[in-house]
């Protein structure tokens, strides 16, 4: 590739040298380029949120994202999301409350949780719905998700009472 | 531990889904891939003169390109609708049917090479609407059907209907419209072809339906159907939507055989709603002579589907829309004519509830305006006629357990219904509505004997038990039910078991994953292998136990002697006795439908082994002054029979109401015509999801859900369907509660704050408060099928039957020939 662009970057904690098309999005340079098939893309015009991915934190629709933009940048996918063998409590409580159907919404409600209780570790429903409203799922009708969050929320709380830090995402 | 039945549990298949580690048909990269894109019509109708493809060929890394000559043989899902071609023959009949297709190196350059495909098309006149069709029988979009642009018409009558409506106390004309509207799964459907090592087809696809694909690839590539393999990769939702066999799918399957490399194609969100296959709109007019407490006498219903382009599963669609009225309520007498007709559109086809919410929501909302009319709570009129039991309908479907007036009486308790209807203040309002849905239709799609659904199971001495079937996972649970009801009967947990599905070279055939059939069917075929399994294995541990073997119970993981527990081995000891005794273990099941007592033609559609009812009450708050319309609250039963995995169950019923609120406030596939000067096109008003509007997180209300447990014979442990029937009831109740809450009829789906303004301002200037359609249109009805009811001495076939008139004319002309097959003896 004459016009290919060298991109460095963290994903999940790794870090990433790679020669990428420059007009290639950041969901296409995971899925593509880097066989990080976990997020999935719905619309790709930044409409149905199945794209969001974590950079440097934040939930990023990795549809609308250069992935020239996230040279330097830290991003977290699905597939970082559980800590080592460990499942991430939103990923535990998704699997076992129905949150999870078809499950191509999946990826990215669960890394766009995660940035909420990242942010406020004890949200209310509306907060939840609030955060979620960007992300579209045909198949629950969303309260087994919200129900899932809410769940996640009362397990991490006990760990933190517990006096165990959660192990932090890479 | 319990058994695995009954007891809410993580689904199998649920790590994968939220590690994101579920591979769909999009996920699959291979060594040496290519990229497919197809060239699609911008006009709705037209003549297809000249296809020049000498640009796109000479693009650099272009290495093929198809048209229509490649694909003469035609397909469909319907055996009597093959009407489709992989790429268009002499002319297009919608905007978005494909005409040519680019493989290249990239999806960019296939792209950019489609574009330099030359098309000269000659336009043909385009029809808009059902009714354009009706009056315009040329030009013909398709050279078949019943009759110019009408693909098919559809009568039927059981009992003297007009002399039971002419003598009931009252009778209630109403017209209603239910607008189409779309699947819109969030996964685009995707396939990835190619040629395996031995030189055989083997196909990955986003498909609900293997083995109907897999048949339309056989048929469209003339190939042997032993050398095709079909993987459905898991869905990611499908709601009807990938039910068909696609043109993109035989396409990438050919240019795989010719090009001898893996070919992927991924549709764009727009070309998924150009390929639709979504619900019908429907025009109804429903006509019901009712007594004055409320009973039904007789019930005339008209409905007209506007079908789009293609036959798709149109035909069964048109009989959907009246062949289940009669298993809700009792209906005497009963005439249903249904006519669908094709336009210049992407053609309509199952959505969840397949044909009939449509006329489920006139029915209900009837319903609700007799009560009202009456002076009857709506409750307790639906509650007096409540179909019975174990019965036989006017039109031969045959009810078995219903659990309807269990779904009333608990929605009614728990949403205080007796002191909100017509008792909150003005603005908010309750309605409600039921409603029934197959568990499976009762025949397949091509007529044969053959099973619906078939389960092998594979045994050895690790222990490790593996579950076949070619269901296919479109994230309703259908794995996590086949593992349930292995693991139920083997005294196994559903992680102990494998599961492998919806592979056509791996599977015994399942039908697929629509019509709400795979529970039931899948699970009975599941019960009968492992049950098979199990004797084989306890006849070989009541040999080394010294016990006998009716006495043996599979539970925990262990198989003991009810005795004692002290004579008893592990699951995986006796797989090792039952191997040393019998050799390889596998074992199967199969699950056929019973015959259906309906003998008339049209009448395969509607029978099931078993129905599942749901009632639902709908709160909503309606603000006069803009119309503006929320939705607070929801409360549904449903009869689930037995519910296996009660936290799929609980998902299945409030994704229902959601897809149903959804096209009861907002989602419409509506279209529009380009200016004369832009093509006169049809196009699809919303395709994006930006513009087509679903619910999201913030909208939605409170669902409370009953599930009603009454196991039902026919079902696995008693089980009845729940991926579509809680869909059903949502739009009619929504409309009913917007007239408790200011008076005025929506009748027209979707019921938005447009139509309530509108109904308002026409009632402030004393007009009927209303908005909805105000005539139904006059169609050339058939001669009407005449069946006698079972409660008149009906044997289930029509007087008039033009077969049996056929059969008997073809027998005598036979006979004349001297040929003496005796075709009416068989």
């Amino acid at each position: 590739m004459s016009n290919s662009f060298r991109l460095s970057l963290s994903v999940n904690g790794e870090p990433i040298d790679a020669l990428v098309d420059p007009a290639k999005t950041l969901l296409e340079v995971l899925r593509e380029d880097l066989q990080l098939t976990g997020t999935k893309h719905g619309c790709e015009l930044g409409e149905c949120g199945a794209c969001a991915v974590l950079v440097d934190g934040q939930p990023v629709l990795s549809c609308l994202a250069l992935a020239v933009e996230c040279g330097g940048r830290s991003v977290t996918t699905i597939e970082g999301i559980a800590a080592g063998d460990e499942l991430h409590p939103l990923q535990d409580a998704m699997a076992d409350l129905g949150g999870s159907q078809c499950g191509y919404c999946s990826p990215g409600i669960i890394v766009t949780a995660k940035a909420l209780l990242d942010r406020e570790p004890n949200p209310t429903r509306e907060q939840i719905k609030e955060a979620l409203s960007g992300n579209l799922c045909r198949c629950t009708g969303y309260l087994q998700i919200v129900e899932a969050v809410e769940s996640a929320v009362q397990k991490l709380q006990t760990k933190v009472a517990a006096g165990l830090q959660p192990r932090a995402t890479k | 531990m319990a058994g695995v039945i009954g007891r809410p549990r993580r689904r199998v298949d649920g790590r994968a889904k939220v590690t994101g580690q579920t591979k769909f048909a999009d996920d699959i990269a291979l060594p040496r891939m290519v990229y497919c894109r197809l060239l699609r019509s911008p006009h709705p109708h037209a003549r297809i003169v000249r296809i020049d493809t000498s640009k796109a060929d000479a693009f650099p890394g272009v290495l093929l390109t198809l048209t229509g000559s490649t694909f003469p043989i035609p397909y469909g899902v319907l055996p009597v609708s093959h009407d489709e071609h992989a790429l268009c023959q002499d002319k297009v009949r919608h905007v978005g049917d494909p005409v040519a297709a680019v493989i290249a190196r990239t999806e960019s350059i296939a792209d950019q090479a489609a574009k330099l495909i030359e098309v000269e098309y000659e336009l043909l006149r385009t029809f808009g609407t059902p009714e354009e069709s009706l009056l315009n029988p040329e030009p013909r979009i398709h050279e078949y059907g019943d009759d110019g642009n009408i693909h098919k018409a559809v009568a039927m009558q059981f009992g003297d209907v007009d002399a039971a409506i002419a003598k009931a106390d009252h009778i209630f004309e109403d017209t209603f419209f239910f607008e189409g509207s779309t699947h819109l799964p969030l996964e685009q459907h995707a396939t990835v072809a190619l040629k395996d090592p031995d030189g055989k087809l083997v196909v990955y696809s986003s498909t609900q339906t293997p083995h109907y694909l897999h048949r339309a690839l056989a048929k469209t590539l003339a190939m042997t159907a032993a050398h095709i393999r079909v993987i459905a990769t898991p869905n990611g939702g499908g709601f009807g939507g990938k039910s068909d066999p696609f043109n993109h799918e035989i396409v990438v399957a050919k240019a795989a055989m010719m090009l001898d490399r893996p070919v992927k194609i991924t549709l764009s969100r727009e070309e998924v709603f150009y390929c639709h296959r979504g619900r019908h709109p429907v025009q109804m007019k429903f006509r019901a002579g009712v007594t004055k407490d409320g009973k039904i006498t007789g019930l005339d219903l008209e409905t007209l589907l506007d079908g789009g382009a293609y036959g798709s599963y149109g035909v069964a669609s048109t009989f959907y829309t009246g062949a289940l009225q009669t298993v809700t309520y009792e209906i005497p007498t009963y005439r249903f004519r249904g006519c669908r007709v094709f336009t210049n559109k992407p053609a309509c086809g199952p959505k969840r509830g397949h044909g009939t919410p449509q006329a489920r929501f006139g029915q209900e909302v009837q319903l609700d305006k007799i009560a009202e009319t009456l002076k009857l709570d709506p409750a307790e009129m639906r509650l007096n006629i409540v179909a019975p039991p174990n019965s036989l309908t006017a039109n031969f479907m045959k009810i078995g357990t219903i659990g309807l007036a269990e779904c009333i009486r608990k929605v009614v308790a728990r949403s205080d219904w007796k002191n909100k209807f017509r008792k909150l203040p003005y603005g908010r309002g309750v309605g409600i509505a039921c409603s029934s849905y197959l568990s499976g239709a009762g025949l397949p799609i091509n007529w044969n004997d053959l099973p619906h659904s078939g389960v092998q199971l594979k045994l050895d001495r690790s222990g490790g038990v593996t579950a076949f079937c070619g269901a296919t996972e479109i994230g309703q649970g259908s794995d996590d039910v086949l593992a349930a009801c292995v693991a139920e009967i083997l005294g196994l947990e559903t992680f102990d078991i494998r599961v492998v599905t919806g592979d056509t070279d791996l599977t015994p055939v399942d039908l697929g994953s629509y019509s709400s059939r795979v529970t039931l069917m899948m699970g009975n075929a599941a019960i009968q292998a492992a049950e098979r399994a199990r004797d084989l294995l306890a006849e070989a541990v009541a040999e080394k136990l010294s016990v006998p073997k009716e006495q043996l119970v599979f539970a925990d993981g262990r198989v003991s002697h009810a005795e004692g527990a002290e004579k008893s081995c592990s699951f995986q000891e006796a797989v090792v006795f039952a191997e040393a005794k019998f050799g390889t273990i596998g074992t199967t099941g199969s699950y056929t439908p019973p015959k259906p007592p309906a003998r008339y033609k049209g009448g395969g559609v509607g029978p099931t082994p078993t129905y599942s009812y749901s009632a639902a009450i709908v709160e909503v708050e309606v603000d006069p002054e803009t119309g503006w319309l929320t939705v607070p609250n929801v409360w549904i039963g449903h009869d689930i029979g037995r519910a296996l995995n009660p936290t799929l169950v609980r998902g299945q019923v409030e994704g229902g109401v959601y897809m149903g609120l959804g096209e009861a406030l907002m989602e419409e596939s509506a279209f529009r015509r380009l200016p004369a000067k832009l093509s006169n096109a049809l196009v699809h008003k919303f395709p994006s999801i930006l513009e087509y509007k679903s619910l999201t997180s913030l909208d939605m209300p409170n669902i409370f859900t009953d599930l009603i447990e009454d196991p039902d014979p026919a079902g696995p442990f008693g089980a009845k369907e729940v991926g579509q029937g809680p869909l059903l009831p949502i739009m009619p109740a929504v409309a009913n509660a917007v007239y408790d809450a200011v008076g005025v009829r929506v009748d027209e789906i979707p019921v938005t704050p447009e139509k309530i303004l509108k109904a308002l301002t026409a009632k402030a200037a004393g007009k009927p408060a209303r908005y909805g359609p105000d005539s139904f249109p006059s169609i050339p009805w058939p001669e009407t099928l005449m069946v006698t009811p079972p409660w008149e001495g009906g044997d289930g076939r029509a007087a008039n039957d033009p077969k049996r008139k056929k059969r008997v004319a073809d027998a005598g002309t036979e006979v004349k020939a001297g040929i003496t097959i005796a075709r009416e003896a068989k």
